[in-house]
């Protein structure tokens, strides 16, 4: 095998290992994997090999983000599995941070994400949360039960690229309604993404915002799409 | 506790409540207020509430307790009144009641074990101190509503059993995913779901909320078809919500859903009421259905 390829090994072998969830050698999941490199130690090779943070990010992270995002959208694969590769990315992206904070690695914008006013639940938005970083937007996650002013003053302080709106409940979902439209008032130019389990497009249609998706994917193509700074 | 199954085998199909949430909204509950602390601070609406439903025709009714574990609870600093405002709820219900029965509503805490969000331990714990009060307050069984994770269940049918010879009901909520399979959120399959709760010795298995009673029929057929034997029971919202000029209104009103109804019983359900957005006026039309299929058989 040449240099290049040998790269380009490591480099799907690492998007595999994001796909599958497998944290370093000694990680129990998945469990046909045990024993096998993981992320850890194939991201330490393509560094030690001088391969770029941008290449690295777009050729291996995304690629196995986004191949579990497709994957959950299409309902091939379940929340457990999601987390799992979410704890593998993060790991990942630790290991990256250095190169984000010099400057040398750019995410492509920023998004917030709120479950709204009323609502505990931050299953839903953690997964939204998973796809987007997954897909190298830097989320600021504003938790759960979050009112318009809290979300206004995110997008005074922060340049925001989209909102997105979580509610899991039929009662707390209409008070998204009155939250699209505070934003609206503030900040006209931010488009709003909703989503839910109970949500549809009708509702979103109804209360003005400006993206409905039944799934996280859906969100990080819209964003992917018309909005990625880099 | 041995009226839960003396009541199930003499009537033979229990007609149930409908939704809490919703009708808690229509009092006047507004969004991040906590529903458990009307338990004590408007008694009298959760009272009108479990009344209207036993007026409806249900042979069993719940309580206002399904966000009542100290895990849910801590979101509104309320975690150590969890078991005054649980027994509460019980009291409410079981006045509501008279010789009704009335089962303890238990929801899911929303953590997640398998990412380390809690550990088995606490909420077994927190199931428990939830438990106690429910049973403490007069309920004749337990009902596990709208959970989706196999190994939080465990947890919480752990916490029941440490208390003896509870009636324990267990019921999941499912999605249809594109092509056509009903899934857990956690992507367990009925069947996973079932095999799982026989195993730990549920006494009903139900299925909850989802998108309706029509679109139920499957599911609960699918159910029935992998066991004959065990009790089920059914509990879909009154469809999707949408919004017409501001207000919600469900697509499956009263009228809509005698037909399902109807198509339930003959599949072979045990309990039958409603979950989100079904009202008391679901109930009466359940009630009706009920008779008139036990007195044709």
């Amino acid at each position: 095998m040449n240099s290049s390829s040998d790269e380009n090994y490591f480099l799907s072998q690492l998007a595999f290992c994001i796909e599958r969830g497998k944290v370093n050698s000694s990680f129990r999941f998945p469990a046909d994997m045990i024993g096998q490199p993981g992320v850890e130690e194939l991201l330490s090779e393509l560094l030690s090999r001088n391969i770029s943070p941008k290449t690295i990010l777009d050729d291996a992270l995304l690629t196995g983000m986004n191949r579990v995002g497709e994957k959950f959208r299409d309902g091939k694969i379940f929340i457990p599995d999601v987390l799992i590769s979410a704890k593998a990315m993060n790991t990942a992206m630790e290991i990256l941070k250095p190169y984000i904070v010099k400057g040398e690695l750019k995410l492509k914008g920023k998004v917030v994400l709120a479950t709204v006013k009323g609502d505990l639940h931050n299953i839903g938005k953690n997964l939204v949360r998973m796809v987007l970083e997954g897909g190298g937007w830097e989320v600021i996650d504003l938790g759960i039960d979050v009112s318009s002013e809290k979300i206004i003053d995110a997008l005074k302080t922060n340049e925001v690229i989209a909102v997105g709106l979580s509610a899991l409940l039929t009662t707390t979902m209409l008070n998204m309604k009155d939250i699209v439209k505070d934003i609206k008032n503030n900040f006209p130019e931010i488009p709003v993404a909703v989503g839910g389990a109970p949500l549809t497009q009708k509702f979103a249609d109804e209360i003005n915002a400006d993206l409905y998706s039944p799934d996280p994917q859906g969100m990080l193509d819209y964003l992917n799409n018309y909005f990625s700074l880099n | 506790m041995k009226k839960f199954f003396e009541r199930l085998t003499e009537k033979r199909i229990l007609v149930s409540d409908g939704a809490w949430g919703t009708e808690l909204f229509k009092c006047g509950l507004r969004a991040g207020e906590c529903p458990e602390l009307w338990n004590e601070q408007n008694k009298a609406g959760v009272f009108a509430i479990a009344k209207s439903y036993i007026d409806a025709g249900s042979d069993i009714i719940s309580t206002n307790s399904f966000g009542g574990s100290p895990v849910k609870l801590s979101h509104y600093n309320l975690q150590s009144k969890a078991y005054e405002l649980n027994k509460t709820a019980a009291e409410i219900s079981r006045q509501a009641a008279g010789d009704k029965l009335v089962m303890g509503s238990v929801g899911p805490t929303g953590k997640f074990l398998m990412s380390g969000d809690i550990s088995s331990d606490e909420l077994i714990e927190s199931f428990s101190i939830q438990v106690n009060a429910l049973l403490d307050g007069g309920v004749d069984a337990i009902l596990l509503e709208t959970f989706y994770d196999i190994d939080e269940v465990e947890c919480a049918v752990k916490a029941v059993r440490n208390f003896p010879e509870v009636p324990l009901i267990c019921s999941f909520t499912y999605d249809r995913n594109a092509i056509g399979e009903y899934r857990t959120m956690m992507g367990s399959t009925p069947k996973d779901v079932l095999k799982a709760m026989i195993t730990l010795g549920v006494d009903v298995i139900g299925v909850n909320c989802g998108s309706g009673y029509h679109n139920m029929i499957d599911l609960v057929k699918e159910l029935r078809d992998y066991s004959h034997n065990i009790p089920i029971l059914v509990q879909p919202n009154a469809g999707l919500p949408e919004t017409i000029e501001g207000k919600i209104v469900y697509s499956e009103t009263p009228e809509v859903i005698s037909d399902s109804v109807k198509r339930f019983l003959s599949i072979g359900v045990n309990i039958i009421g409603g979950c989100c957005g079904t009202t008391p006026e679901h109930i009466k039309i359940i009630r009706n259905t009920v008779d008139k299929f036990l007195s044709n058989q």
